[in-house]
């Protein structure tokens, strides 16, 4: 069974038109991971002379332990956000001769041999053979290394769990972050000495390496956890059918004034507003706007004045990339209804440039408050939502020709596989740092005025070139219709 | 109004679709039938520019489809499912519709109210968004979207499939009303030949992407249908 089962799994993955049209993005994705595998694989075999060096008076294998309790909530973050429940087109499979225990079991082991499982391993492995080296007893630190495989795949298990129970919900990252921040407060303020306790949890296993019985338990019972929760949705009507929902209706008048864009403007409102997928990037919004509280409020970063673009960017683009970069696979479900409608690509591109750069202009106003930390910020604030009016956008718009990757707006959240992935993130890196290197310049070499008047200056000049610039976007829209079209009626 | 010439379409040296030659008269109700593969679908994907010819072209009124965009103004379709949005109720997608095709609601009102009975109550002020509508309704409230506008020329795919008897009876009164009064060119394919040699004037017969039949229709055009596919 399992032989089969691979064999889908490896024809979905080569066959998708996405894996054959954008093998650039994903060599850059086997970069990536193999600059990690490196980069822990050094770590890993330096980590132990660092901190002899850093602290000649502590065991450095100690103080590698205490600081699991941080690896575990981190990881716990990372991968609530990066990583989800691999899936398997599973209503084929239901009316076939294959239990629903075989399925399921595959779909979970076939996440526990995801590449941030082993990451920790390329770390962990040097690090032992260096403890082996300096003289630690090997069984010990072989039981170390098998804790650290097993915390991972709890960690694995666990963020399966706390994804599919808060899946429904809107806010779904709330409580997460709630959690972690509480127990990070508590170690912090020395309340719980949880890093402590997680620490003395390690070294009984190395001193006593019986006790990792204790997490193979654990990591059984997530697995059983697991397994019933996903055995509650292997049904045709609890995981495909969504519930009835009940319609909102609004009239959305104000849009009127757009005129021609109208249309497409109630449309994307209403996009945004009755599915699952794009709903969730407005809560992100609040994320995005706080996200300076990050930074301004210490003193450190004051000193800084080249940040405070990268920070108005993104407080004032977050909705400019979140929902841009997804441009036009939003309206991917229906996308030939809209090449054979009466409309020009033009106006519809148009409709999603006035709803990104209104929403920099909303999201500019709501960050003014930030003036309490300076003008400065403001201004900084200001140079940067005009540069993402007049240039991310177009960026965003232009990347969209680009897009092959079709979005299931109807799929529940529960199964969606199409999260976004480290792919969108890397796309959005140089929307935020290129107008920071250039202010960055700007501001060493003249002043800090100079920099927001270059940031400010370039996002006119888009505004200026906007209709060319726009004619340009359409006609790439235009070169790939047919491939964007085929794209996005497969399946996967 | 329609005027193929040297059409075809190759995939992977594969040709699915090669016609010489077809021309559809404005006002004519023409039926496509053929078996599966025969280039049905392909041939409407053509006209509506949704993919590429390999060879040759098609006209709408003069204006080739893979050039210029104004046939849209004037042509409507309803192909599959994926032409509806599934998060609007079939109101606002009608709007939606509408909007595009320069009626205002009112318009859409009156027009939508002429099918009442089509839709049987399952459709209008029901509170349910397009997504969750059982097919058969949705493929009702998409194809009654592909007569809004007074458009000219009317592509439909497989209109009958999933849809109730009662409902396949009014959609071919609807459709021979159309063909009659309007004097629109309407474009259906099905499997049904029992429906197709009722509403069609002419129809045309795919075979592996060729044209091997092309009838009036007249009181025999069923019997020799029948002949044909009972091989």
């Amino acid at each position: 069974m399992i032989r089969h089962f691979l064999a889908l799994e490896w024809k979905q993955y080569f066959r998708s038109s996405y894996w054959q049209k954008s093998i650039g993005l994903n060599l850059l994705l086997v970069f990536f991971a193999l600059y990690f595998i490196v980069v822990f694989l050094m770590g890993g075999l330096a980590l132990y002379p660092i901190l002899k060096e850093l602290y000649p008076d502590n065991d450095p294998f100690l103080l590698v332990n205490d600081f699991f309790f941080y690896w575990i909530i981190i990881d716990l973050l990372v991968r609530f956000f990066f990583q989800k429940l691999p899936v398997m087109s599973i209503k084929p499979l239901l009316t076939l001769p294959i239990k629903r225990s075989s399925i399921l079991h595959f779909v979970l082991a076939k996440s526990a041999v995801s590449f941030l499982n082993l990451l920790p391993l390329f770390a962990a492995v040097p690090f032992a053979a260096v403890l082996v080296f300096e003289g630690y007893e090997t069984v010990g630190v072989v039981a170390w290394v098998f804790l650290v495989l097993l915390v991972t795949l709890c960690i694995n298990f666990l963020n399966f769990i706390i994804e599919s129970l808060t899946a429904e919900s809107e806010l779904s990252f709330l409580p997460l972050i709630l959690l972690t921040s509480a127990l990070f407060a508590l170690e912090y303020f020395g309340i719980v000495n949880f890093s402590q306790m997680v620490s003395a949890g390690f070294m009984s296993v190395v001193a006593n390496p019986i006790n990792v019985l204790v997490i193979v338990g654990l990591l059984i019972g997530l697995y059983s956890i697991n397994y019933k929760i996903l055995r509650g949705k292997l049904f045709l009507d609890s995981s495909l059918k969504s519930k009835v929902e009940e319609v909102k209706v609004a009239d959305m008048a104000w849009t009127r004034r757009f005129g021609k864009m109208a249309p497409f403007m109630q449309l994307d409102l209403k996009l945004i507003w009755r599915n699952k997928r794009p709903r969730s990037s407005v809560f992100i919004l609040v994320i995005g706007l706080l996200y300076g509280l990050f930074f301004y409020p210490q003193p450190m970063y004051s000193e800084l004045p080249w940040i405070f673009p990268f920070i108005g960017i993104f407080v004032t683009g977050i909705f400019l990339i979140n929902f841009g970069q997804f441009i036009p696979a939003w309206d991917s479900g229906y996308y030939k209804l809209l090449m054979s409608q009466n409309i020009t690509y033009e106006d519809y591109l148009k409709s999603k440039f006035v709803l990104m750069a209104l929403s920099v202009v909303a999201l500019f106003v709501l960050s003014i408050p930030y003036v309490y930390f300076g003008w400065k910020i403001l201004l900084a604030h200001f140079g940067a939502a005009v540069y993402n009016i007049g240039v991310n956008t177009h960026i965003m718009l232009f990347g969209g020709s680009f897009n092959r990757k079709k979005i299931d707006l109807n799929q529940r959240a529960a199964f969606n596989y199409q999260g976004t992935g480290a792919v969108q993130w890397i796309i959005g890196f140089p929307l935020m740092f290129l107008p920071m290197v250039i202010f960055a310049i700007a501001y060493y070499t003249i002043n800090f005025e100079a920099g927001i008047a270059i940031l400010v200056i370039l996002g006119l000049l888009g505004m200026v070139f906007h209709q060319k610039l726009m004619k340009f976007i359409t006609s790439k829209y235009q070169d790939s219709k047919y491939k964007m079209i085929s794209a996005f009626s497969e399946d996967n | 109004m329609i005027s193929v010439s040297n059409l075809s379409k190759t995939y992977n040296g594969v040709t699915v679709l090669n016609i010489e030659n077809l021309d559809i008269p404005k006002g004519q109700s023409f039926g496509l039938v053929g078996n599966n593969g025969a280039g049905k679908t392909t041939f409407f994907s053509l006209l509506l520019d949704l993919i590429q010819p390999t060879t040759g072209h098609i006209k709408n009124n003069n204006i080739l489809v893979h050039e210029s965009e104004i046939w849209k103004s004037f042509t409507s379709s309803f192909i599959d499912e994926s032409f509806l949005i599934g998060y609007l109720t079939p109101e606002e997608y009608f709007y939606f519709i509408g909007e595009l095709r320069g009626q205002n609601k009112a318009d859409i009102d009156t027009f939508v109210a002429q099918f009442e009975d089509f839709f049987n109550g399952e459709i209008i002020n029901k509170k349910k968004y397009l997504r969750d509508l059982s097919k058969g309704n949705q493929k009702k409230a998409g194809i009654v979207a592909a007569l809004i506008g007074n458009p000219e020329v009317i592509v439909l795919d497989e209109p009958f499939a999933n849809l109730d008897p009662t409902t396949q009876i009014r959609l071919k009164k609807i459709i021979k009303e159309l063909a009659e009064t309007k004097g629109v060119t309407i474009l259906i394919s099905s499997h049904d030949l029992m429906h197709v040699t009722e509403v069609c004037e002419r129809i045309v017969v795919l075979e592996k992407g060729n044209v091997i039949k092309d009838l009036q229709t007249g009181a025999a055009t069923l019997k020799e249908l029948e002949a044909h596919f009972a091989g």
